[in-house]
């Protein structure tokens, strides 16, 4: 059988960003929204 | 069975729509891909993070006020803000650049705290009145001269409109105030150094 020369494939952790990250990021998306004023877009946070 | 993947396209038409779950799952399906691309290029975990969030600022502030083109892929399209970003951290981090503690590197190496230490202070304060003391010796010609150039800046040619002599004369009186300085200090071995 061939041998293979190739080295084996090291096991790479994936990257994620912080928890506190992506929670910061779902909680901003809920408390924001526009609000429509003829042709303007407000944008307002939700305490 | 086949694991059925719901479309990146459907996901942000769900999330425009008010599902906010979609926009969880978009950034659990990319947030490697994408923080990844952001750490390659920085090398920093916070500033990577940073960048990470203020991209999906951006795509839920385009989502959310309808400007999203749904003609491009979602992916790219975070990717090419993220690019943006890093290019902006760039720019900024040239005008301003930021340093971070290492092993090798402390940022102490380049920061000082120039102020005195008490000690020092006591030191300055004293060698001060050492000088006052010494300077009160001197004749009144030198030490009028001495102390208009030294303690209130004054010019040679002010000095002598001042004191009603020629610029020569107040530049020989300076000269020899000095003079007489260096010799009181030498002969009695004062120390006016901090």
């Amino acid at each position: 059988m061939a041998k293979i020369y190739s080295k084996k494939k090291l096991v790479t952790i994936p990257m994620n960003p912080k928890k506190e990250t992506i929670s910061f990021l779902l909680n901003y998306s809920k408390a924001m929204s526009f609000i429509k004023v003829g042709n303007i877009n407000i944008e307002t946070i939700a305490n | 069975m086949a694991n059925v993947q719901t479309p990146d396209a459907l996901l942000v038409k769900n999330y425009v729509a008010g599902d906010e779950n979609a926009l969880s799952t978009l950034i659990n399906r990319h947030q490697s891909k994408i923080y990844g691309f952001i750490y390659s290029k920085i090398s920093d975990r916070d500033i990577s993070d940073d960048i990470f969030q203020d991209t999906f600022i951006k795509v839920i502030k385009t989502l959310k006020s309808n400007s999203y083109n749904e003609e491009g892929k979602f992916l790219p399209w975070v990717m090419r803000i993220a690019h943006n970003l890093i290019i902006d951290h760039f720019r900024r981090n040239k005008k301003m650049p930021l340093f971070r503690e290492t092993e090798e590197f402390s940022i102490f190496s380049i920061m000082s705290d120039n102020s005195l230490t008490i000690e020092n202070q006591m030191i300055s304060e004293q060698v001060e009145k050492d000088l006052k003391k010494i300077i009160n010796e001197l004749p009144d010609d030198q030490k009028e001269v001495l102390v208009m150039r030294i303690y209130q800046d004054l010019s040679f040619k002010e000095i002598s409109e001042l004191t009603g002599v020629s610029i020569n004369t107040a530049l020989g009186r300076m000269r020899y105030a000095l003079m007489n300085l260096r010799k009181v200090i030498e002969k009695h071995q004062i120390i006016l150094t901090n």
